[in-house]
């Protein structure tokens, strides 16, 4: 008995008086951290994208607390829903999430453009680029090796045919896949816009042609036929103003007359909340 | 001073805790996969490994001995380092929040780690003084970080190549750390024989 005591009393003592160092402590060193934070960090979706500009959910939370300028509809995945939730509790007013999906600016797929080398490296777009720009024989376009499709959080993007497609439904507008692309290829679009490019290629009109059947010769067609003035031509590519596109008397003949059939109707529908 | 540097280099080399004692080795698979985080990781297990030496010599020598309680040196030792880590834990997020935030969750991850409790345990084995037994930490710690480095830029290479289906994941990065645990053996005696 007297062995088991002389071997338990002092691992009680020790044990004592490290708790009572750790209370003391933590009291004595308390940070003081803002009682709405944990609230606020609660109702953000915790995918920690980076689409508000701060590095993830925590982030973001902070500045909510911190920093009463910051605008509660910065974060993307969470939308609307988010957005007043947060005005809610910080009695702020709330502005629309504008809900936005990423579009990939290239339709070059196997049929309508060809590999110029048969690449056999590592599966990644990005080390594909750093070999003479890439394996397909247009050197503005979707390598095709699914860069993008692995950083997605949501598995919204597919490779089919040899080019990234996203999935509207799925994607929640975090942008992570704009920063992966190596050629930058993807870019975020409002959910509701209608008529995008989908070629990168700045080469002049015979040369991309050479390369792809469905890249922008910069025909400037589109330019002429465009009533609102939104599409332009520059560096032999289409670009459209999409803030223009919006009181489109006639949607969708930008695409029509587009001869190589680069400029297309999305269907960016808005995903399900 | 020749004794110190031995301490030292058999410590970051021949006695590596990770590829030759085969301590340490749940964050040397988990956090190993990128450099930053092994380099953190690293970083935090040295800082960690000479507090509890010069928390737990003292306790052994002063305490446990003089009265025969050496019997309770491991439970003793894995109390003492949880709350020391805890409480520098503290003291980082109140005085020194920014590397509070770069050690992040490696340093409560390592409170109990094993290679931790090893070192002040091997110390008080192998009799060394405080001094010789604060310069066997630093060089664990440095031999931790060591076989991390090496072990990411390791897995770094792994990850791009074509690995068999079935040695994909966990598989492949066990054959690569025996076999760079392996080149460590080629180590032993060279320290002893260096300044004999």
């Amino acid at each position: 008995m007297e062995q088991i005591l002389t071997a338990v009393i002092p691992v009680v003592i020790i044990g004592i008086i490290c708790a009572a160092v750790l209370v003391i402590a933590s009291k004595l060193m308390a940070v003081k951290e803002d009682e709405r934070f944990p609230v606020i960090r609660e109702c953000l979706p915790g995918a920690n994208c980076g689409a508000c500009g701060f590095a993830g959910c925590d982030g973001y939370a902070k500045a909510l607390c911190g920093d009463p300028d910051t605008a509660v509809n910065l974060c993307v995945p969470g939308g609307v829903d988010v957005a007043m939730h947060l005005s809610s509790l910080l009695g702020k007013d709330y502005d629309d999430v504008e809900a936005q999906v990423a579009v990939v600016h290239c339709s070059g797929d196997c049929d309508k453009t060809q590999d110029k080398v048969d690449y056999k490296g590592i599966e990644s777009c990005a080390a594909a680029k750093l070999l003479y720009g890439g394996k397909g024989s247009c050197s503005y376009g979707c390598l095709g090796l699914g860069d993008c499709a692995a950083a997605c959080p949501k598995q919204a993007i597919e490779i089919m045919d040899g080019v990234a497609r996203v999935e509207p439904s799925y994607c929640i507008g975090c942008g992570i896949c704009a920063r992966t692309c190596p050629n930058h290829l993807i870019s975020l679009y409002p959910a509701e816009s209608k008529a995008i490019v989908a070629c990168s290629n700045k080469d002049k009109g015979a040369q991309t042609r050479k390369v792809c059947t469905a890249g922008c010769i910069g025909c400037k067609k589109c330019e002429r036929v465009c009533p609102n003035g939104a599409v332009t031509v520059t560096d032999n590519l289409a670009a459209i103003d999409i803030t223009k596109c919006a009181d489109c008397p006639d949607p969708g003949i930008c695409a029509e007359s587009c001869t190589t059939g680069c400029i297309r109707i999305a269907e960016l529908a808005v995903r399900e909340k | 001073m020749t004794n110190l540097i031995v301490i030292l280099l058999s410590a970051v080399f021949i006695n590596n805790y990770v590829l030759s004692k085969f301590l340490g080795i749940c964050p040397f698979l988990g956090v190993s996969k990128k450099l930053n985080s092994a380099v953190g990781m690293s970083l935090a297990v040295i800082f960690v490994m000479l507090i509890a030496t010069a928390a737990t010599w003292p306790i052994q020598h002063y305490l446990l001995d003089p009265h025969d309680l050496g019997y309770l040196q491991t439970i003793v030792f894995i109390l003492v380092i949880a709350a020391l880590v805890q409480l520098v834990e503290i003291a980082l997020k109140r005085y020194i929040p920014s590397l509070h935030r770069s050690l992040g969750v490696y340093l409560p991850l390592i409170t109990t780690n094993c290679a931790v409790l090893g070192v002040t345990i091997l110390n008080i084995s192998e009799n060394y003084s405080f001094i010789e037994a604060m310069v066997n930490s630093l060089g664990s710690g440095i031999g931790f970080m060591l076989a991390m480095v090496m072990f990411s830029g390791v897995r770094s290479t792994i990850e791009g190549r074509d690995i068999p289906e079935s040695f994909k994941g966990l598989p492949i990065t066990l054959v690569a750390a025996a076999i760079t645990s392996l080149s460590f053996m080629g180590f032993g005696g060279v320290i002893e024989n260096l300044f004999a």
